[in-house]
């Protein structure tokens, strides 16, 4: 085996990478952002419900919650590995994200609110017009280094038989004896991800600016 | 006699022990100006945000023209239509145009058309002498530009009655002169105002009544002339002297 033979093959696990990415980061932004505006506007009884869920979520590895989750949603329906392991990394970082999109929140409810409020929008309304557009400017930084913390998680399906790039590198590592090179080709692969998708963010973080005085 | 716009009634609000006002009766007519004035912490702006329901008083009654607007069930976010509020820190939609800011109410409040709502927009940004600035940001404008914008995007519901809780407060000395011209001119437009300022020159100029307030309580309440001339309690002339000395009645005295 050549060296661009090795290092193809750890790199086709990036389809899985990019995969449990896309699948965790959209499914955990929409539960936590749905759990947050529970949370921040939805009375004291959910708000402590919502505290619950994070406490509980944020205070367990997720490799272990992973390993709970994938056994429980696997025994209900019957998911492949992949989709499995994705939407329990999903869950796990919903918690997270609940708590960066609340902040935002937050930060911008109050006064904005009070100033939608009397110009006679509903709550609703408000949240949609007011709160939610300038919450989402807030959130993009503590937002993009969940995006990094997802994309290195997702290593973690590996412990499920996901055939991602860790799992990949080891597979190879132990075939050709090359660990070091195996890992190291896995470690540049995941930076790369980390690095251009946090670019990526920060365009994304300029872009949505706020004109202020020229 | 005409019925009042405003009538209010017996209104208590407290925060648990803590009273802000007791029994408070306050009447408010088409047309008229009225100043709020008193030391800070006597209850003026928590009164403003009774009236347009940003905060419920825990007793007594307020009507607007004939609706009892804190009966129980009133809905809130037609009241606020209604009543025009505007804020000591102008609290602009910051990710909106100064345009945007009032085209927002218009189209998703009242159902405006896009287009109709854009004309109406312009119109009150014109009626405040900013139509220059329709594209700008509350970032790019001045404290004082972005208090007109407040102003003009309370106007574009076509309020009944409007509420300024300390317009100027916030403002640089500088700026102050423009946003009361504004106000000047509603005023002069018929337009129905309650107004908390420390402004004393406005005060004086403008207002139909003055209506000091303290400790939860209205202590006096009179046309200017009564209040600055013949104040029927030393409580009213001691702080009509203390925050006229303070604040100055330059306006007054260069007219």
């Amino acid at each position: 085996m050549n060296f661009n033979q090795f290092i193809s093959y750890i790199a086709q696990g990036t389809v899985y990478t990019i995969g449990v990415t896309l699948i965790a980061l959209p499914s955990g932004l929409l539960i936590g952002t749905i759990l947050a505006l529970l949370y921040v506007y939805g009375g004291k009884t959910a708000a402590r419900l919502m505290n619950f869920y994070s406490t509980i979520f944020r205070g367990v590895p997720p490799v272990v919650l992973l390993f709970i989750l994938f056994f429980a949603v696997s025994k209900g329906i019957n998911l492949s590995a992949f989709l499995a392991g994705s939407l329990s990394l999903g869950i796990v970082s919903s918690a997270y994200q609940m708590e960066i999109v609340r902040g935002a929140l937050l930060a911008v409810s109050g006064d904005q609110m009070r100033a939608a409020r009397a110009i006679g929008l509903s709550q609703m309304q408000a949240i949609r017009y007011i709160v939610l557009p300038q919450a989402v400017r807030l959130a993009i930084p503590p937002w993009s280094n969940e995006v990094a913390i997802i994309i290195k998680d997702s290593s973690l399906v590996y412990a499920l038989g996901v055939p991602e790039i860790l799992r990949r590198a080891q597979l190879i590592g132990a075939s050709s004896q090359q660990y070091l090179l195996a890992y190291l080709s896995a470690a540049v692969i995941y930076f790369l991800l980390v690095f251009l998708t946090t670019r990526l963010l920060n365009l994304l973080e300029k872009k949505l600016t706020i004109p202020s005085h020229p | 006699m005409t019925q009042p716009i405003l009538k209010i009634r017996n209104l208590c609000k407290s925060y648990g022990e803590n009273v802000i006002f007791e029994h408070l009766d306050l009447d408010v007519n088409e047309g008229e100006t009225i100043v709020i004035i008193g030391p800070s912490g006597t209850g003026k702006s928590t009164l403003l945000r009774c009236i347009n329901l940003l905060s419920r008083p825990n007793d007594g009654q307020i009507w607007l023209d004939e609706t009892e607007i804190t009966a129980k069930g009133s809905d809130e976010d037609m009241v606020r239509q209604h009543v025009g509020m505007v804020f000591q820190n102008f609290l602009l939609f910051n990710h909106l145009t100064a345009l945007n800011n009032i085209k927002l109410g218009l189209t998703k409040v009242k159902k405006m058309s896009d287009q109709e709502a854009t004309a109406k927009a312009m119109r009150e940004l014109e009626r405040v002498g900013l139509a220059d600035k329709a594209d700008h940001y509350p970032g790019q404008l001045s404290g004082g530009q972005q208090q007109r914008v407040g102003i003009a995007r309370a106007l574009a519901m076509d309020p009944r009655v409007m509420l300024f809780d300390e317009p100027t407060s916030a403002l640089d000395p500088e700026l102050i002169g423009e946003v009361l011209e504004v106000m000047r001119n509603l005023a002069k437009e018929g337009m129905t105002m309650l107004v908390v300022t420390h402004e004393m020159g406005f005060a004086r100029e403008v207002a139909d009544r003055i209506v000091f307030m303290e400790k939860g309580y209205i202590v006096e309440e009179g046309t200017p002339d009564e209040m600055f001339n013949r104040p029927k309690f030393p409580r009213t002339r001691e702080f009509l002297w203390k925050i006229t000395e303070l604040y100055g009645d330059k306006k007054e005295d260069a007219a």
